[in-house]
Order: structure tokens, then C-alpha cells, then sequence
């Protein structure tokens, strides 16, 4: 017996210790150091399945559904599973080449692996979905997919609704926190996008586990941690249809745009812009082959004029000038003014359409008439009030009230990306003419006729008749009345448009005095030709020199007179006088909106409101030249998928360069466009910049200045 | 040393404590396998009597090897002396008789078809018999196991079956032939040999980790350090510089050499790449010897780092606690392959966590120090050295099943000792244990 090497024991157990040690050491640090094992295994085992609920429908003041959902279909493929597939039976159904098969299958790889499913052709047509079922069986891997899309049933209020589509990498770092995936659809401009959270619902994940060859096994933990999909809820509007159509249809062949307000709510009837485009067409597989036509197109029909249309308002802006002094205690309702055709205090003399003695005898009169003369001499006095010592004071107080009317400032209507369009800061007109106190009144004398460097959107417009019509209040101008289940959330989200906004505290004897004027308009004034059948109302006519051609025709009004019910602001871009054609088209609106019809005498007149062609000239020229390299381009956007780079945003954002001779919210390539086809690079310049250098280059010749031109006002 | 009590003549002397680890061992496996196979789709306990499961033939199994145990208890032990020999011969024969008769399980021909749809693996039994051998070898009185010519002797009765496994491509049998080194450590192998062998897997880690010129330079290095730290000491006896040059020379020999030819010829090109795999590194299969004769028919595998990253993400994924029983996402989805048999550990360490594997662990451990115990109070040297021979085997499946599963060591195909799914695996260490707890229970005889 070997007793001697008993020690020898001893150390085989030392030996088997210390390789259990390590072996406890790395059990330590496989399963108690790190997590990243725990992940793994969720990432391998546990498939998180999306279920998305229906988008809320959003529904007009009558409840008719402005949009609606349907059922599309895409087909889908994982790769994986995708073996012995007949590839040229399914390459001639689809219409594709075979290198286009090969291509989207690594596309589809690449961008969703091999073993998850991902879409081989989106919207199928009912043919192609047809011949694809019945085929199905021979191409292994595929399948059929349903998904919700939107439908608009009336065509309409497309700048308003907006429109979903596939996020992309820029909204998912944008919206990082709101758990949007690659695939997902959100809202991307108009109510779509402002009320997402609410639109959209709640997805639900249902968590499944799958084996290694991604097979699903069953229900994770009998689907306790499953979240139920909960269906987004349904916008009620303001909105009437109706109106929304007729502003449409009046609007055609033409530039411009419309607001109806109801001046009690502050909500939005009908709110149009044109050139528009059918919805219809930015959804399913429409949207690739209309998307780079629209981006394309000089006169923009994404564009929503309405909230971000900056125009001079011309006359439309004598009431409020008006309201500022007599309110300042500055005129009286019967302060008169001697015009004689021209405005002479300021050197060179301001024409005024009308010469003869007495039609501005008082202010009344003088609103009737539009008189330049009697609204730059109160624009004067406003500015020059004894009160506040020097120009500069007194302008920043008239400006405070013009901000209160809503202008050169958001609204906060609950659209995205509403301009505040401009009124002139004190900062701006110092830079142009030096120390304030070398400046007064007379430097920007045409700002009391809406003109100088004040812009003003169809929206803001048709609010500040709202403040008139209600003598003194508005609320903000939104298009949701209500969101279905109303939440807590959702009514602090809607509370700031259940609000009354006062404005300021002019006297009500003040705005009387003004809503005679403006009814005087309609009996014997400017816009004396135009009626509201069973209905007096009150009207503001504008006829906007602007730097990009022919007068911009604008409109103002609210119905009826005593106790009124809407508001309408219209502006049709270089059409000439506001009461030819905005004037009726605002009339129309009212009609319809106020007698729920139109006498066959104003459907008449509709009828040739809309078919009245006023496009500028350079618009059809581009049109007539773009013809064919517009062909060529729409193939080129639907190949380089294009359209979901490109975001309404980008396009909102464009700042053109104005010509002389093109609308304002008109493209500067509508004359170039020989050369530069495609969307290039939007160009920084601002418009104001533009008029800012003329009226330097004025400044240059004349110490004194002696801006803008003649004024023609209605 | 007092035995522990005994009721009836039949367990007379039988260490209950061995007995009761067994049996506890056993039902864990059968525990674990049922976690393997569990769907929740289908009712387990019909699918349990109808035996078509792994877990159900486990049981199976387990009472058959019930039986087994009981039968040897009832033999004399006087047998395993005799018999030593004659098993050892005959299971030489049947792991010669595979190379004809062998069917192919897994891409390794050590497998005889027997009745009933059961195989057999002589290389398995082969270990309880070359334990035997050893054991009665080293018993003989006429041996002296101080003398190099036994040690040799034992070598060669020990390399005869692990040289048959590597031609059968069983790698991991084969290495476990290597446990027999502790019985003969035990039993007065010089230390000098315990010391070569680990200076060896030094060198062989150290050629894969480090670049071979480095390595080159490092060992260079030390021989020249040694050497000038005790120059005076060599002025006198100058044999010892030879010797370290010697050392240096063989050292070096092995990095340059002998490693890449171990790698390139005597390894499989899967395992050449799944050893340079654990050390994050690619293994080129062109420069394989075996890879490049067979290289006609090339096998579909998934990449060979897929079964160990599963494996750790399965244990890894356990945590303290555990997913908790029949929870586990990784054993539910079958993410980790063979593992009911190879991999039967990650099953454990998923449900249970570290609370469950450290428990395990120490069972394990605790089961190691009781034969180890039991091997120091038998009287008899042929019960010693099976015993470590028991002591070694068992450890060795242990060490590399559980280090292969937690990326410790590559993966070679050896099964955990009465855990994983298998009927030779079973029965092999059901017989090495109880033909044990048999000797155990006669220490008080000297068994030649």
C-alpha cells in the first residue's frame, strides 16, 4: 500500500477546487455581472408582433366623414422562406424584370433581414391582388398583407387634412420618445399630423415566442404582457363639406384662397387653397406618381395659401387702421377729410380713386368709398399722436394694436406651420432710415392702406372680421370642436380654442360705427353690386399692389349684420378689383353657408366663377413648356423614390425669390424652368428682403423717401 | 473512519451518502431532459407511459441501470479483480469491431447497432475497463509503481483506447483517457510528469493567444534570464545549462512545431476551428490534413461558435433566480442545440440561475470529495486506484461538459455524468459507481 502518497489525495482535491472555482467564477460572471445575456435571449426568442388599430376619422359639422379608412393590400415576403419560387411567373404578374426581382429581394434583406417579413410591392391594384391570390401558392415565402389606408370620400380639404405616410429616418430621430418604428405610418402635415397622438391610438404589441427557426410557438407567458391595440379616436370639425366644395370649385383656375370662420366659435367652415390636389391621389400607390408632380409644380398646390399665404392687405386693413384712432380718441365717427383725389401732406401725392367733394365726409363715408387720403391721414395721426412724443412711440403702440387683431403674429390655429406673415418691427424701418428720430410717419405712410411692407394670411384676414363682427373678441380660429372620449388631456389641448380672446377694450360704439361703414360698402360702396339673398352684410374691399404683377383681388366680409354668423376672407391673386372676383366668391360662401343653398341666380354665377380662368400668364406658359419634361419626371420620382424623401415641410419652407412679373406664393422657376427641372435647393432669400432694397435704392435718390408707388384702392 | 450504519446484510457497508447523490443526480437529469422536451402543446404524462419522449426512455433508463447498480452490489467483488483483464480484452475487441460493424451517429462510426433500436458505444465501456485494468495492474505485487517501465506499461494500456476513439472521431472520449493520471499520480507518478502535462497546455494556449515570433522571443527570453540569474551556479555544474537549453529547445520545438502539427494532423478541421474559436480567432481549414482528404463532401453546419453563444445566452439569461421551470425562452425555442445530451446544462442554469448551477456545483463537488474519501480508506489498492479512476473520470466530463457550455473550453461531444440524455452514458457511470460503492463496501479486503 502506497500510504506514502496519501498527501497525494490532498491535492487532487485542491486541484478539483480550484477548477470548480473557476468554473463558479464564470457562472458568476455569465449570469449575475451582466444583463446582456438576459437581452439576447429576449431578442432571439420573444417576437414582438405590431397590431396596428384604425386611425380616428375625422368627421365635418354635419358628421359627414371628411376621410375615411380602407383595406389595401401589399405583398409581402420573407426572404428566408421564399425558395422555389416560380420568379418568372411572379416578375410577369408584377410586371417587373428579373434584375428588379433580385434588386427589391436584397432591398428587403437589407432593411428587415432574412427571417422577418418585408414588403415586396405596397397597394396592390384589385387586378394585381386578384391575380395574386389565385397564384400565391406558386411563390413560396410570399403572402398577402392587409393595411389600413385613407380614403377621402368628397375629395376635398386636402391642405387641411393632410396626409399619412411612412415615417422615415428623420421622424424617427425627430420623434424618438413616441416609439415609431421603421414601417410605421404617421400623420405628416394638416389635422393628421397636429392631432397624431389622438388619430392615432395606441398600438398594441402582442409578444409571441419562436423557436430558432423563427417559428411561433405560442403566446409569451399566456400574453400577460401583451398590450391590447386601442383604435384611435374620431375628430369632430367645424368644418362644413359643403362650403369646403363650393370654395374649392370657385377657386379653380385661379391663385389664391379662402377662410370661412364662424365668428362665435372661432370655427373653421371651409378653408381652401389653390391650386389644390385630390387627397385621393397621396395615398396607396398613387402617391409616388403624384407626389413629384406636385413638389414640381411652379404654382405649388401644396402649399396652404390660407395659413401661409403672405399678402398686402390693402383696403381689407382700413377698419382696423380706423378702430386704432378712434379708439386713440383721435377721430370722431364724423371726422371728415377734404380729399380731392390725391394725398399731398407727405410730397408726393397719393392717388385716391375718387375726387369728388365729400366722399370722405366722415368715417362712414369715407369706408364706403375706401378713401386712401382719409386712412393715411389717420394713419398719420396715429402715428404721430402727440401722446407718445415721437414717431417711434407712437408706431410701437399702433403696432401693439394691429399684433392684438391678430396680425403679424400666429393664431395658433391647430394646423402646423401657420405663418405669422409680417408687420413691420420698429428694428426694420430703423435699419432702412437710421436714427428713429429721423423717421415719421410719412416714411411708411402706405402701411395705413395695408400696403408698405404689412402682410397679412386669408386666416389672420378673416379673423380680424371675426373681431369686428363680435365687436371686440375672437376665438382662436381652430378646426376641432371636439375629439371623441374626451380626455383630460384632450380638453386642455382644445381649451385655448373654447377661450374668448379678448382684443382690446374699444368701445362698442366704436365698432358700430365701423360695421356701418363696412354694411355702407355693400349698399353703396365698393362692393355695392354684391348681395347675400335674405341677408344684410357687412364688406371690406382690397385691391393689393404687390410687386409680382397685376393687383391682388381681396375680400373681407361677415353675415349678416346684426348678430353674425360668418366670416370670410378671400383673396385671388393678381385678378385685379376685390369686388370682381374675390368679392362674389366671398358672397357665394356666405350664401351657402347661411341659406344651407345657393338661388339658382348665384349657382349661376358660381358656375362662372369657376370657370373663369384668372392664371397668370407665366403659370400657363410653365405649364405649356413643362408639359413633356413633366412626363419624363414623374418616372424619374417614382424610380428614386423621391416622394418619401421629400417632406411637405421642405416644400412649406421654400422662400422663392420674387420676379416682378410672378404671383407671390408662385415659384421662381416657373420662368427658368427650361433649365432647372426638378426641386432644387430652396432659396434662402425672403421676399421682404427684396422690397426692403427698393425701397433703399428709393432712399439713395430721395433724402425724403417717396416709396411705393401709386396706390390704387377701391 | 466509522462506516455508516447499515440496516440489512445486503446494503452492509454500501455508502448511503454516494447513493443518495446518485439517485438525486439522476432525477435532476431526468428533470432537466423533461425541460428540454416539454411543449405545452401536448399532454406530457400520456406521451410519459407511451415512452416516446427523451425524458420518458430516461426513465427508462434509469431503472434499468436501477437494476444494474442492485446486481453489482449482489456480486462478489472478487469478480472485478478477476475479470479485470478478460473486460479489458473484450472491449478492445468491440472498439475494434465498430470499424466494421459501427453505424454512423452523429458523424462518429463508434456505435454498435444492438437489439431494439438501442446502440452501444464501446469506447464508453471501455473507460470502467481500463479503470479495472489499471487497477489490477497497478495491484499486482510484483509491480513497482515508482519504476519508469510501469509507468509506461500503464500508459500503454491506458493510449490503446484512446488512440482507438481518435480514429473513430470521438475526440472527447479519447481526452478522458487522460483522467487515468490522476490514479497514477496517486500512486506515485512523479510529480515532474503532472507538471510537464500542464506546461504543455500552457504552451498550447500561449501559441494560440500570442503571435508565434512574440511567443518565440518571450520564451528566448526566460531561458536567458534563468540562465544569467544563476550563472554562477553553472560554472560549476555546466550540465545544467544543457538542460535548460534543452527545456527551451523542447518548449520551443512544441510552439513551433508540435502545436501546429497537433492542430493541422491529429485534430479534426471542426476542432482545430471551435479551439482558435474560444480564443476568438479564425482557424484555416486548408492547412488541415483530414480536412483536405475528406474535403470532397462538405457538411452543413451552422457557424461553430453558434452552439457556445447560445449556450451562454441560456445561462447567462438565468440570472440569480432563474426564469423559473419550463420557463426558459432559450430551452422553449430549441435555441441551443444537442441539448439534452451536451448541452443539458444550460437548461439548469436558464430555470434556475446561478442559485441553481452553484447548488448543482456543489453537489457535483460534494459527490467528487465523497469518492475521493471513499478511495482513501479502502486497505486494497485495486480499490484506490479505481476509485480515483472513478474520481478522474467523473471529474474530467464534469470540468469540460460544464466549461464547454459557459465558453470555458471547446466544445467536444462528452456528456454530463448522469445528467445528460443517453443510455451508455448512463450505464457507464451507474457501473463506475457501483461497481465502486461494491469494492467500498468490502475496504476491509485486500483485493489482488
Amino acid at each position: 500500500m502506497a500510504l506514502y502518497n496519501s498527501n497525494r489525495g490532498g491535492i487532487i482535491q485542491i486541484i478539483i477546487g480550484s477548477v470548480f472555482l473557476m468554473i463558479i467564477g464564470q457562472l458568476v460572471s455569465l449570469q449575475l455581472v451582466s444583463n446582456k445575456y438576459k437581452l439576447a435571449a429576449d431578442n432571439n426568442a420573444i417576437f414582438r408582433k405590431i397590431i396596428y388599430p384604425d386611425r380616428g376619422i375625422i368627421y365635418d359639422r354635419k358628421k359627414k366623414a371628411l376621410l375615411e379608412n380602407s383595406i389595401s393590400y401589399d405583398l409581402v415576403v420573407i426572404p428566408n422562406e421564399a425558395k422555389g419560387v416560380d420568379t418568372a411567373a411572379l416578375c410577369a404578374i408584377l410586371k417587373i424584370e428579373k434584375e428588379e426581382f433580385n434588386k427589391r429581394m436584397i432591398d428587403v434583406i437589407v432593411k428587415n433581414s432574412r427571417v422577418k417579413v418585408g414588403i415586396f410591392e405596397p397597394f396592390l391594384s384589385p387586378e394585381l391582388y386578384a391575380q395574386l391570390t389565385e397564384n400565391l401558392y406558386r411563390f413560396p415565402g410570399f403572402s398577402l398583407s392587409e393595411r389600413s389606408i385613407r380614403t377621402y370620400p368628397f375629395n376635398t380639404a386636402a391642405h387641411v387634412l393632410g396626409y399619412v405616410a411612412e415615417v422615415d429616418v428623420t421622424f424617427l430621430k425627430k420623434y424618438e420618445e413616441e416609439g415609431y418604428e421603421m414601417g410605421d405610418y404617421a400623420g405628416m402635415t394638416g389635422l393628421e399630423k397636429q392631432y397624431e397622438n389622438v388619430l392615432m391610438g395606441q398600438r398594441g404589441v402582442n409578444r409571441f415566442l419562436r423557436d430558432n427557426k423563427g417559428k411561433i410557438q405560442g403566446a409569451f407567458e399566456q400574453g400577460q404582457f401583451d398590450t391590447v391595440a386601442v383604435a384611435g379616436r374620431n375628430l369632430y370639425t367645424s368644418m362644413d363639406v359643403e362650403v369646403q366644395q363650393l370654395a374649392e370649385k370657385l377657386l379653380q383656375h385661379k391663385i389664391g384662397s379662402a377662410v370661412v370662420i364662424n365668428p362665435k366659435t372661432g370655427g373653421v367652415i371651409a378653408m381652401a387653397s389653390s391650386p389644390g390636389y385630390n387627397p385621393n391621389l397621396l395615398t396607396g400607390n398613387q402617391r409616388r406618381k403624384t407626389i413629384g408632380r406636385l413638389l414640381t409644380d411652379t404654382a405649388r398646390p401644396i402649399y396652404n395659401r390660407a395659413i401661409k399665404g403672405q399678402y398686402p392687405p390693402g383696403s381689407t386693413f382700413k377698419p382696423l387702421g380706423a378702430l386704432i384712432a378712434l379708439d386713440q380718441g383721435l377721430i370722431t365717427p364724423s371726422y371728415g377729410y377734404n380729399c380731392y383725389g390725391s394725398f399731398n401732406t407727405c410730397g408726393d401725392p397719393r392717388k385716391c380713386t375718387h375726387a369728388n367733394a365729400g366722399h370722405a365726409a366722415n368715417l362712414q363715408i369715407a369706408l364706403a368709398n375706401s378713401c386712401n387720403s382719409y386712412f393715411l391721414q389717420v394713419f398719420r395721426m396715429a402715428i404721430d399722436n402727440p401722446k407718445y412724443h415721437n414717431a417711434k412711440l407712437g408706431y410701437l403702440k399702433w403696432k401693439e394694436y394691429i399684433n392684438s387683431f391678430g396680425l403679424g403674429r400666429k393664431l395658433g390655429i391647430d394646423l402646423p406651420s401657420e405663418n405669422k406673415a409680417n408687420i413691420p418691427d420698429t428694428a426694420q424701418y430703423n435699419k432702412d432710415f437710421g436714427n428713429p428720430k429721423l423717421w415719421n410717419s410719412c416714411y411708411m405712410l402706405t402701411l395705413g392702406i395695408g400696403q408698405d411692407r404689412m402682410t397679412a394670411t386669408p386666416l389672420q384676414l378673416a379673423n380680424s372680421m371675426a373681431i369686428i363682427a363680435n365687436e371686440g373678441y375672437y376665438y382662436t380660429p381652430h378646426f376641432v370642436d371636439s375629439i371623441e372620449d374626451e380626455d383630460e388631456d384632450d380638453k386642455i389641448l382644445l381649451s385655448k380654442f373654447r377661450t374668448k380672446q379678448a382684443v382690446t377694450k374699444i368701445s362698442s360704439t366704436a365698432y358700430a360705427a365701423i360695421k356701418e361703414g363696412m354694411h355702407d360698402v355693400t349698399v353703396y360702396g365698393t362692393a355695392k353690386g354684391l348681395t347675400v339673398p335674405g341677408h344684410e352684410f357687412c364688406a371690406k374691399t382690397g385691391t393689393a399692389q404687390n410687386p409680382h404683377g397685376e393687383n391682388h383681388s381681396i375680400f373681407v366680409c361677415f353675415a349678416p349684420k346684426d348678430n353674425p354668423k360668418v366670416a370670410v376672407a378671400v383673396i385671388v391673386e393678381n385678378a385685379g378689383y376685390g369686388a370682381t372676383w374675390a368679392g362674389p366668391i366671398s358672397t357665394l360662401l356666405m350664401e351657402k353657408y347661411l341659406n344651407d343653398t345657393l338661388t339658382n341666380e348665384s349657382r349661376q354665377k358660381s358656375e362662372e366663377l369657376a370657370n373663369k380662368d384668372l392664371m397668370p400668364s407665366s403659370i400657363k406658359e410653365w405649364y405649356e413648356r413643362n408639359r413633356n419634361e413633366r412626363m419624363n419626371e414623374v418616372e424619374e420620382y417614382k424610380n428614386d423614390e423621391l416622394g418619401d424623401v421629400w417632406n411637405m415641410e421642405m416644400v412649406a419652407d421654400y422662400k422663392p425669390v420674387p420676379k416682378k412679373v410672378l404671383p407671390d406664393t408662385i415659384r421662381k422657376d416657373a420662368d427658368t424652368s427650361k433649365k432647372n427641372k426638378g426641386p432644387k435647393e430652396p432659396n434662402k432669400n425672403k421676399v421682404s428682403k427684396d422690397s426692403a432694397a427698393i425701397i433703399q435704392k428709393k432712399k439713395k435718390k430721395n433724402p425724403k423717401p417717396k416709396n411705393v408707388s401709386i396706390t390704387k384702392s377701391k | 473512519m466509522s462506516p455508516l450504519p447499515n440496516q440489512n446484510s445486503f446494503s452492509k457497508g454500501t455508502d448511503l451518502a454516494v447513493i443518495i447523490l446518485y439517485f438525486a443526480m439522476v432525477a435532476i437529469g431526468i428533470l432537466c431532459i423533461f425541460m428540454v422536451e416539454y411543449n405545452p402543446n401536448s399532454n406530457w404524462s400520456s406521451s410519459l407511459i407511451a415512452g416516446k419522449n427523451s425524458y420518458s426512455k430516461q426513465i427508462y433508463f434509469a431503472i434499468f441501470c436501477s437494476f444494474i447498480g442492485i446486481f453489482i452490489l449482489l456480486m462478489d467483488s472478487k469478480v472485478f479483480t478477476a475479470l479485470a483483464n478478460i473486460l479489458y480484452a473484450g472491449g478492445i475487441v468491440l472498439m475494434l469491431a465498430t470499424f466494421v460493424l459501427g453505424k454512423n451517429i452523429n458523424g462518429s462510426k463508434s456505435w454498435i447497432p444492438i437489439a431494439g433500436g438501442f446502440n452501444l458505444q464501446p469506447a464508453e465501456l471501455c473507460k470502467i475497463f481500463t479503470a479495472l485494468v489499471l487497477a489490477k495492474f497497478i495491484s499486482k505485487p510484483e509491480t513497482d509503481f515508482s519504476k519508469l517501465k510501469s509507468h509506461l506499461i500503464a500508459a500503454a494500456m491506458i493510449s490503446l483506447p484512446a488512440i482507438l476513439s481518435i480514429m473513430q472521431h470521438e475526440m472527447g472520449l479519447a481526452l478522458v483517457y487522460s483522467t487515468f493520471i490522476f490514479a497514477m499520480y496517486r500512486e506515485g507518478l512523479p510529480p515532474i510528469i503532472l507538471i510537464i502535462v500542464f506546461t504543455f497546455s500552457l504552451l498550447v494556449v500561449a501559441t494560440l493567444l500570442v503571435e508565434p515570433s512574440l511567443l518565440a522571443i518571450i520564451l528566448t527570453a526566460i531561458a536567458g534570464i534563468v540562465i544569467l540569474t544563476m550563472i554562477k551556479r553553472f560554472k560549476r555544474n555546466k550540465s545544467k545549462i544543457l538542460l535548460i537549453l534543452g527545456i527551451w529547445a523542447i518548449c520551443f520545438g512544441t510552439v513551433r512545431y508540435a502545436v501546429p502539427y497537433i492542430f493541422n494532423n491529429v485534430f479534426e478541421c471542426y476542432q482545430s476551428t471551435r479551439i482558435y474559436s474560444m480564443v476568438g480567432k479564425e482557424y484555416d481549414c486548408s492547412q488541415n490534413k483530414k480536412s483536405n482528404a475528406t474535403s470532397g463532401k462538405k457538411r452543413t453546419r451552422k457557424p461553430d461558435d453558434y452552439n457556445v453563444k447560445q449556450s451562454k445566452i441560456a445561462i447567462g439569461s438565468g440570472g440569480f433566480t432563474g426564469r423559473g421551470f419550463l420557463k426558459g425562452t432559450q430551452t422553449r425555442g430549441k435555441y441551443v442545440p444537442e441539448q439534452n445530451t451536451d448541452f443539458i446544462f444550460t437548461s439548469l442554469g436558464e430555470a434556475f440561475g446561478f442559485v441553481g448551477t452553484a447548488t448543482f456545483m456543489g453537489l457535483y463537488l460534494f459527490f467528487l470529495f465523497r469518492l475521493i474519501r471513499i478511495a482513501e480508506r479502502q486497505r486494497s489498492t485495486f480499490s484506490r486506484v479505481y476509485a480515483y479512476s472513478v474520481v478522474g473520470i467523473f471529474f474530467f466530463h464534469i470540468a469540460v461538459n460544464i466549461g464547454m457550455t459557459i465558453g470555458l473550453f471547446p466544445v467536444v461531444g462528452i456528456p454530463l455524468p448522469l445528467i445528460s440524455y443517453g443510455g451508455s452514458s448512463l450505464l457507464t457511470f451507474t457501473v463506475l459507481v457501483f461497481v465502486l460503492l461494491r469494492l467500498d463496501a468490502d475496504r476491509q479486503m485486500v483485493l489482488r
